[in-house]
């Protein structure tokens, strides 16, 4: 077993002189194999948490673990070898490749790095053909290829590990809309071929549909709801994930507008007492603003975050 | 899985620079005037450098000429008023000025290059501590700070090196400590520290080739600077001594023999001409690591 | 007659001793009150042909074909003209909002100074209409708004600052690049919605220049999918999304995850 745990994991970091609370105490879990996918909009601490689940931010409180064992924080030293399994994939593909080095070089460099042997050229061509490209772009520079191969390029840099464990921080949003298909599904087809465990984070809440097993809802730095796919999708509980599906627009050509929320992503400096969504919630009543809600087991797989739930467990489905 | 058909990217815009630099560098420098009498101006002072011994018309010691003879055809730079040849001395003062400017410059690259390192690298305390010797040494102009210096280790051209890279480094510490900085948020430093590298490989392998761009555009400027300084030292007594061909000390020499002008006059046009030269070159190789700039060049 | 019609439209851009055409022949038309979604990917000349129509283009690129706005050819009219048909007729908003404010003026300064230069308003009248502008583009709280500086706004209300700006002189046509890729989906549907009160209550006609076809589908009337700087399909968004006729129109439809499409929701 593989997995990655992140147990009350929190981020703080210090602006103008205040702590700011970017990831609030996440709980979540990836199995090998599986893909989760974590949705939120920007400021929500996606960002923070998929740094600090691999390593290069230090949690303030809370720890990761890569099968069993803590993941520690990235400091001068080289990483230690086990942890090298879990890998990050970069939202830009544009800064996350030395623009100053031959594709092939980075990945050779990458497998001699993380595996400690000498990775030939068959090990180089290897790698890109499981991402999909030609084995000749190795010759390449990463300026010469487009965004969707850059892309693929970093994900084949974080094969070179042998990865047990991918966490990939927006990895289509710099893409096109055709490249960002086609990479979407390269992170499926890793996890079912190689049975790596993905947390695929977006905020694009209709490409995570396509590709998790399951989803968890981020707003605020707190997971507001996570289950099984179908079921966040289909019928969500908390009213922040119903607002987010409800606001993708469809290309149906049917001239529907989608819902919009009100309001921005407070300032994580500055959370909403009670319930972080309550000032944007259609849904709000007066106990929002004083009760903290927890994340509530509506079904074994399913749990949401919400004091209407609370008060009525027994019913499902509103 | 298929390769996507997807638009590759246009190369001409594209986010690599270093392409670029290095294609300005190697084609276009000589649709660039400056460019091209900058580096025909340090070839040829080079040049004279290494054969000053064969070109030099006579020992640019020797004391038999007459004293302060205007210049002729047998003594074109006229002779001094200790009786030597000025073109030869001129033409032998490119082995000191030249390769100790180098050098002075390039120890003073290596002092910084550690130094900023270091504090970008550790950051903290040790950052702070470095960054304040910088700041001092900052306070005071070049050439004051280098007299003092110069004059605290007494009289010489190896002291005045040595002043000189104390004066010299901390521009290059600040110069690397701040892209050591800028790089280590790079992704794909990160990157690199994921798959396992340590921070220090990452600070030689993936950061020292971007650094390395500014800092030669840094040095080749400097050179210049470099040379007024050490010309600055000797003019003022605390560089080279006599009876050493440097072109400082023979400025310095010509001033005391004003009406005399073909004494100073030649050696300071020799240190004009240096600097220039090495200013163009670095405006050259800045301009060409610029991609704003590098594009207009090209085209 | 409609308000823009474009027909031929080229533009070709020096390189290496040559030209390329980025843009090669394009023909598009809006009405007033019309919005029209131009669709495709990036590279295919959907952003250079509206930098073309408002006379934006790099230095050195020319462009060919007409353009005819509101009786006027655009193509080959003067420098001064041009200036005034932009920003006071023909107004644009760009993707990023971060970048397309100047960050040293306040919110009042980015809406009014076009507005006073064009219609030589005065200062107290063109607070005022500053102030209808931001209530126009729903920002809450307009009146302390009005002082704020960009960085102090989020993403969404910087685009909405950045309509109302485009706004400020009552122009006839918007065009709209990308206008809401920077933004979350949560965002961006509100700018959508403001965008089509805003041609359904004053008549402006808009042309939305994204790669986003649930954006078009929510949006346009007709739209035009470009690819290469050629229009490959245009018509009506309905019969275009649901049955198109391109096979890069289909492709581009076929890339998108179903809840994009719609058809498996």
């Amino acid at each position: 077993m593989s997995e990655l745990e992140l147990r009350g994991v929190e981020v703080t970091y210090r602006r103008d002189g205040r702590a700011v609370r970017a990831v609030d105490g996440v709980d979540l879990s990836v199995a090998p194999g599986e893909v989760v996918g974590l949705v939120g909009e920007s400021g929500c601490g996606k960002s923070s948490l998929a740094r600090a689940a691999v390593g290069l931010l230090a949690p303030s409180a809370g720890e990761v673990l890569l099968d069993g064992h803590a993941v520690a924080p990235l400091r001068r030293r080289a990483r230690p070898a086990a942890q090298r399994r879990l890998q990050l994939v970069f939202q830009d593909p544009y800064s996350s490749l030395n623009p100053r080095r031959r594709v092939g070089r980075q990945l050779s460099d990458a497998v001699r790095l993380a595996t400690g042997t000498t990775a030939g050229s068959a090990r180089v061509a290897e790698l890109l053909e499981l991402v999909g490209l030609d084995p000749a772009m190795a010759q390449r520079y990463p300026h010469e290829l487009s965004g969707g191969q850059r892309q693929r390029i970093a994900v084949a840099r974080a094969l070179a590990a042998e990865p047990v464990q991918l966490v990939a921080d927006e990895p289509i949003s710099a893409l096109d809309a055709s490249a960002q298909a086609q990479v979407a599904d390269l992170f499926v087809t890793l996890a079912r071929k190689l049975g790596i465990g993905v947390l695929f984070i977006s905020h694009d809440l209709a490409i995570v549909r396509e590709i998790a097993d399951r989803i968890a809802v981020m707003y605020l730095g707190r997971v507001v709801e996570i289950g099984p796919t179908a079921q966040v999708w289909d019928r969500p509980r908390h009213p922040y994930t119903a607002a987010l599906t409800a606001a993708v627009p469809r290309a149906d050509g049917a001239g529907t507008l989608p819902q919009d929320l009100p309001g921005d992503v407070p300032d994580p400096a500055a959370p909403p007492s009670g319930c972080h969504f309550h000032p944007r919630c259609p849904l709000a009543i007066d106990d929002c603003s004083t009760r903290d809600p927890r994340l509530l087991d509506l079904t074994p797989d399913h749990a949401a975050a919400c004091i209407l739930l609370e008060d009525e467990p027994a019913v499902p489905g509103r | 899985m298929s390769t996507p058909a997807e638009p590759t990217a246009d190369p001409t815009v594209d986010t690599a620079t270093d392409a670029r630099a290095i294609g300005v560098l190697t084609r276009s420098p000589w649709r660039q005037p400056l460019a091209v009498i900058g580096i025909v101006v340090i070839v040829g002072w080079l040049l004279v450098a290494v054969l000053a011994p064969m070109i030099a018309p006579a020992d640019p010691l020797a004391q038999t000429f007459g004293k302060l003879s205007p210049p002729s055809a047998e003594h074109p730079f006229g002779t001094d008023n200790l009786n030597r040849d000025v073109l030869s001395r001129v033409l032998h003062g490119a082995r000191i000025s030249i390769p100790l400017a180098m050098l002075l410059v390039v120890l003073s690259a290596v002092v910084g290059a550690i130094m900023g390192g270091i504090a970008g690298y550790f950051g903290g305390w040790v950052d702070a501590a470095i960054m304040r010797v910088t700041d001092l040494v900052f306070a005071f102009p070049a050439i004051i700070l280098a007299m003092a210096v110069s004059a605290a280790l007494g009289p010489g051209l190896s002291n005045a090196v040595l002043a000189l890279t104390i004066v010299l480094w901390p521009g290059y510490a600040r110069v690397i400590r701040g892209l050591v900085l800028s790089a280590g948020q790079q992704e794909y430093v990160q990157a690199s520290r994921l798959l396992g590298s340590s921070a220090l490989r990452t600070l030689t392998v993936e950061l020292g080739p971007s650094v390395a761009g500014p800092v030669l555009v840094l040095v080749a400027l400097d050179v210049g600077n470099a040379i007024l300084l050490l010309s600055g030292l000797s003019f003022l007594g605390l560089g080279a001594q006599p009876p050493a061909a440097e072109w400082g000390a023979m400025v310095s020499a010509g001033t005391a023999v004003f009406d005399s002008w073909w004494v100073g006059l030649f050696p300071g046009l020799a240190i004009l001409t240096v600097v220039l030269g090495f200013n163009f070159l670095g405006d050259t190789i800045r301009d060409a690591l610029d991609p704003r700039t590098a594009r207009a060049i090209r085209s | 007659m409609a308000l823009l019609e474009v027909t031929g439209l080229r533009v070709r851009l020096p390189r290496r001793g040559g030209w390329t055409s980025v843009v090669d022949g394009i023909d598009l038309a809006v009405d007033a009150g019309e919005v029209l979604g131009v669709a495709g990917e990036s590279g295919s000349g959907k952003t250079m042909s509206a930098l073309a129509l408002l006379g934006l283009l790099p230095h050195g690129a020319r462009t060919e074909g007409s353009a005819r706005f509101a009786g006027r050819e655009l193509v080959g009219m003067g420098e001064q003209q041009l200036r005034d048909v932009r920003g006071k007729e023909i107004a644009m908003v760009f993707q990023d909002p971060a970048t397309a404010l100047h960050p040293m003026l306040p919110v009042r300064t980015l809406l009014t100074e076009h507005a006073r230069h064009h219609l030589g308003i005065s200062k107290q009248d063109a607070g005022k209409r500053a102030l209808e502008l931001l209530e126009q583009v729903r920002i809450p709280d307009p009146a302390r708004t009005l002082h704020a500086y960009p960085h102090e706004l989020s993403g969404g209300m910087r685009q909405r600052v950045a309509i109302a700006a485009a706004l400020a002189c009552g122009p006839k046509l918007l065009l709209a690049d990308e206008p809401t890729t920077a933004l979350d989906v949560t965002v961006q549907a509100g700018i959508l919605r403001l965008l089509d009160r805003l041609r359904r209550e004053t008549g402006l006609a808009v042309i939305v220049i994204t790669h986003d076809l649930g954006v078009i589908s929510a949006l346009a009337d007709r739209v035009v999918v470009m690819r290469g700087g050629v229009v490959v399909e245009d018509g009506r968004t309905s019969e275009v999304l649901t049955s198109p006729t391109h096979e890069y129109t289909r492709s581009l439809l076929e890339a998108l995850p179903p809840a994009h499409r719609g058809s498996a929701s």
